[in-house]
């Protein structure tokens, strides 16, 4: 199990040759190869967690070997605490979607291999440590022609193509901003860990033709914000967050569970693998403005919005916005509770919102309309539908017991102690949060019953298939929560230890 | 090494055996009328050529006939280049039904004598031999653009094209005679040691070069010498359009570099070349990169017709080569180089798969793709939407890595080429949109019950299926062409 992280990154890219090898006649062959394909994914990360060494700060189950020695650039791949969580959600996700993905019955193939690769890209950005960064990129153009995978809808223009243009540009100023760093490093370099070990020659710095060199505020500044813009799109950060309720409600539900489970969590992985270690002095003088403040106002933003939306999709995006604000004001607290809180919103964040989007394909699928005000009283026919829900909406809103309550009360307690204001602000979206919820409980499942959905077929055992493992997880980490911040702790601390020096007062 | 005419015949084998083959092929032409046979001659010769290129790679380097031209590794790169290029344009030219309503024997003939042209362009020495070799491949052009016969587009391309290449040239051959006229001379060499020696006023000096670039800017299609370039690409028999947009451009690059640089550059330590001091040459050619690849991309946005969409987005990338151009180093010209071989892939590609569903269809309009994946060309499609991705610049295609070495040269070099690097990454956000309107025009959208469903012949496969793989490779594992780029940087200079 020398090469476990090659394996399954690369699996997946198998799976989809095999898959475009298959007759395309045979949907149900098609499906369950794929299917077949993200399971050992998921045994190798379950290995992985067996045999990951939580004491450990740094880098296990290195690969490394040359790749393009003319620039120096190797084939590095490794995991650490802060990967590791995400490469589990990652190959939990993408195997339970292939489930969820079960209904897609046009261009079955093309879906498929499209979504193997997408596994693929996005296993490759969580453990590559080396010219990683491009593979965001990579992986941005399976999921965008994913999330339109209905053939045959009214095309809405220039709105369709928003989220790939943004995410392009985005990654091309990130692209810059790797640059700079691989020239200012000596020997030039794309390692990740050896960019890491020369912070301090990027803080030294200056630039040319730049007016606020003066105030100490150079190279290291200006990188910073190329990067942070490139990650504020994909977490999505206001006023960045315009794409993503329109690419959810065009996308398939499987494909929102990826868009929302895993694909955000690449904006803040990425703040915290590339901007906290490499640009450590920036990062304590912008994070309290770019990271907190925008945070809490993510928070308070993303609620109000969800409060507002008839589309019960777009609601649940909203409140995606809002929850990656939690990470985000997380992060910019530099204190061990914030920052393990941030890392354990994201890992709770995509189970419950996985949940969430779960849960909306079902009602969809069966009333085709996401409409909130349209429904009322499922409850008395689907009753463990609605208790499944309940139990999700509850996860989201923070309910002691379950996994959101847990992140969300370490990540205040932290920015409590740096930014008491931001804390409170930030706790007053969860008030939001519930009153947006339980109001869309009360509209959708209390209440009498809407006459036109008296015969609603009850969830079904695929259904229950794609959602038992996350409610699983979420009353796990809710009840001990230990079983993932025990793998975190040791990373982050080292991360942020690297900050804490340069943060002023 | 400097060899006299005699002499020199030993190590101009490639073009001998080629204009062998181009005679050849006019007595052929009247004996059988057999395109198949045609081509085969075409191909054999190209690659009779490409061997002896080959072999001259252990040869010394010198310059040939009087230092006419010279013979060094970067002359015998963009060799290999053209006949690449026209050895894949014949393949292509025969699964084109374009193709078969002309004259076959003249229609090879002339591609071949192209491919000539550009041989000269690449390794010519003098301001005499660039001139010529320029407008041997010009009036090559000229007549391939306007074969189609009776088609008004064609025709009118041609006249457009030659219209433009006339003013251009002469343009070009004034700024030539000022140069002669200050140096006294017109052999590369001599020029250089003048200009190094003597004090030449250098505004007369800027404006010489402003005007041999009009020259060397309308081969390599840059503003605001491009405006032949669309009626030209649209008018053009496909298969030749796909030649000249990656031919022309990359001669158009060949010649400009060895002008510029060994021409008139000195090279100093570090791989980094010194222009004429007192010219802000590197501003120029900043200012009309920016400016070429924003005017590409956004006269791209609304085309209907796919080839001449690429027509505005060949723009473009003449616009990001320029990039390389303007830094004044090696690292520059390699990345340039790299770039040319890859835009070469995926132009042809996208280009082939032009041919075949013009072939289908009957014609380029980006409305007759609609479904194009639904309707029996799946294959075609998810090519096409390869090239095109690789096009954007896209991982983990070969067009990511030539953008990122251009982009790598432009940031290393810093202080105002930042401004540039910000332009092109914009840049590259606008040409997504019109790249992958068609992938989105191919797959996502439903044909119409009107659409037919097509038929695509299976012969043209054989080309696609390499140069996608190739796509694909080239963007994974790059080191094999990154050394042939860096070792074809060898100048022969006095």
């Amino acid at each position: 199990m020398e090469h476990v992280l090659t394996y399954m990154t690369f699996i997946p890219v198998a799976g989809m040759v095999v898959v475009l090898l298959l007759p395309s006649k045979g949907p149900n062959l098609i499906r369950w190869v794929s299917a077949a394909f993200t399971v050992p994914p998921l045994l190798m990360a379950c290995w992985l967690l067996a045999n990951f060494d939580p004491a450990k700060p740094g880098l296990q189950f290195v690969e490394r070997a040359p790749w393009i020695p003319a620039y120096n650039i190797q084939y590095l791949v490794g995991v650490d605490g802060l990967s590791i969580s995400m490469v589990l959600l990652t190959a939990l996700l993408c195997f339970l979607c292939i489930f969820a993905s079960w209904g897609i019955d046009k261009g079955v193939k093309g879906y498929f291999a499209l979504f193997l690769l997408l596994d693929a890209g996005m296993m490759g950005v969580f453990v590559a440590l080396d010219f990683s960064s491009f593979c965001l990129l990579g992986s941005d153009a399976p999921s965008h022609v994913l999330s339109h995978w209905h053939l045959g809808r009214a095309t809405t223009g220039v709105c369709r193509h928003q989220v790939f243009l943004y995410t392009l540009f985005g990654s091309g100023l990130m692209l810059l901003a790797i640059l700079a760093l691989y020239f200012t490093s000596e020997p030039h370099t794309f390692d990740m860990t050896v960019l890491m070990s020369q912070a301090n020659k990027f803080g030294t710095q200056t630039l040319p033709i730049w007016p606020f060199n003066q105030w100490g505020w150079g190279f290291q500044h200006v990188v910073w914000m190329a990067l942070f813009i490139g990650f504020a799109i994909k977490i999505p950060a206001f006023p960045f967050h315009t794409w993503l309720p329109d690419a959810h409600v065009e996308a398939p539900t499987a494909v929102s569970v990826i868009l929302a489970g895993i694909l955000l969590k690449m904006g803040t992985y990425g703040i915290l693998r590339i901007n906290f270690p490499m640009l450590p002095v920036a990062t304590a003088d912008l994070a309290f403005w770019f990271l907190g403040a925008l945070g809490a106002w993510n928070i308070i933003y993303g609620a109000l919005c969800a409060m507002a939306q008839k589309d019960l999709k777009k609601l649940v995006a909203y409140s995606s916005v809002s929850h990656m604000g939690y990470v985000m004001l997380g992060m910019a607290s530099f204190t061990t509770q914030g920052i393990n809180g941030a890392v354990l919103q994201m890992f709770n964040h995509g189970t419950i919102t996985g949940m969430l989007f779960l849960l909306v394909g079902v009602i969809y699928d069966r009333a085709h309309h996401r409409d909130i005000d349209g429904f009322g009283g499922l409850a008395a026919i689907m009753p463990i539908y609605t208790g499944v829900t309940a139990l999700a909406f509850f996860a989201s809103m923070g309910l002691p017991g379950l996994s959101g309550f847990i992140s969300e009360v370490l990540v205040l307690l932290g920015s409590w102690q740096k930014f008491p204001v931001l804390a409170i602000i930030g706790a007053s979206g969860v008030i939001l949060t519930a009153g947006y919820l339980l109001w869309t409980i009360q509209r959708v499942y209390l209440g009498p019953l809407n006459e036109k959905y008296k015969s609603l077929p009850e969830i079904n055992g695929r259904e229950m298939f794609t959602l038992v493992p996350l409610g699983a997880i979420v009353i796990l980490v809710g009840v001990y929560p230990n079983v993932v911040l025990d793998l975190l702790r040791a990373s982050l601390d080292q991360i942020n230890q690297i900050v804490l020096p340069h943060l002023h007062g | 090494m400097d060899l006299k005419n005699l002499e020199s015949l030993s190590f101009f084998y490639p073009e001998i055996i080629l204009s062998g083959t181009i005679l050849l092929l006019i007595v052929v032409d009247l004996l059988v009328r057999s395109q198949r046979t045609l081509a085969t001659i075409a191909v054999i010769g190209c690659v009779g050529s490409l061997l002896a290129t080959f072999d001259l790679y252990s040869a010394q380097q010198g310059w040939l006939f009087h230092r006419m031209i010279v013979l060094d590794n970067f002359s015998l790169f963009f060799k290999v280049f053209a006949l690449v290029a026209a050895i894949l344009t014949v393949w292509m030219s025969l699964g084109s039904n374009e193709i078969r309503q002309v004259h076959q024997g003249e229609y090879y003939t002339l591609l071949l004598t192209c491919a000539l042209g550009i041989f000269f362009m690449a390794s010519s020495s003098n301001l005499l031999t660039a001139y010529l070799s320029l407008e041997l491949v010009s009036l090559t052009s000229y007549v391939l653009t306007g074969f189609l016969p009776h088609n008004r587009r064609s025709s009118e391309a041609a006249l457009k094209y030659l219209i433009y290449g006339g003013v251009a040239s002469g343009t070009m051959i004034y700024g030539m005679s000022w140069i002669f006229g200050m140096t006294g001379s017109l052999d590369y060499a001599a020029i250089q040691s003048a200009l190094a020696q003597q004090q030449v006023s250098k505004v007369t000096l800027f404006m010489a070069f402003i005007f041999i670039l009009a020259g060397f800017g309308y081969k390599m299609v840059f503003v605001p010498f491009h405006m032949w370039s669309p009626d030209v690409y649209e008018g053009a028999p496909t298969p030749f359009t796909a030649f000249l947009s990656v031919a022309s451009n990359a001669a158009g690059a060949a010649i400009m570099i060895r002008f510029f640089f060994p021409g008139v550059s000195r090279m100093v330590a570090g791989g980094d070349w010194a222009f004429v001091s007192g010219v802000e040459w590197p501003q120029v050619l900043l200012f009309v990169s920016m400016i070429t690849m924003t005017v590409g991309n956004l006269c791209a946005l609304n085309q209907r017709n796919l080839k001449r969409m690429l027509a505005y987005s060949g723009i473009a990338h003449a616009g990001y080569m320029l990039m390389g151009l303007a830094v004044l180093n090696n690292d520059g010209l390699q990345a340039v180089l790299f770039y040319v071989v890859v835009y070469l892939i995926m132009n042809l590609g996208a280009f082939l798969v032009v041919v075949m569903i013009a072939n289908a269809t009957g014609n380029e309009e980006i409305e007759s793709y609609r479904g194009l994946a639904w309707r029996g060309a799946v294959l075609p499609a998810a090519c096409l939407a390869v090239f095109l991705f690789s096009l954007t610049g896209l991982p983990p295609f070969a067009g990511f890595i030539g953008k990122f070495l251009l982009f790598a040269v432009v940031i290393n070099q810093g202080g105002t080429f930042v401004i540039l690097a910000v332009v092109a990454i914009l840049n590259s956000v606008i040409s997504l949109y019109y790249y992958a309107k068609i992938v989105k025009t191919m797959f996502l959208d439903t044909p119409d019950p009107g659409d037919k469903s097509l038929t695509i012949a299976a012969n043209n496969f054989t080309l696609l299926i390499p140069l996608t793989a190739l796509t694909i490779v080239l963007g994974v594992y790059f080191s094999p062409l990154v050394y042939y780029t860096s070792q074809s940087l060898r100048f022969f200079m006095k």
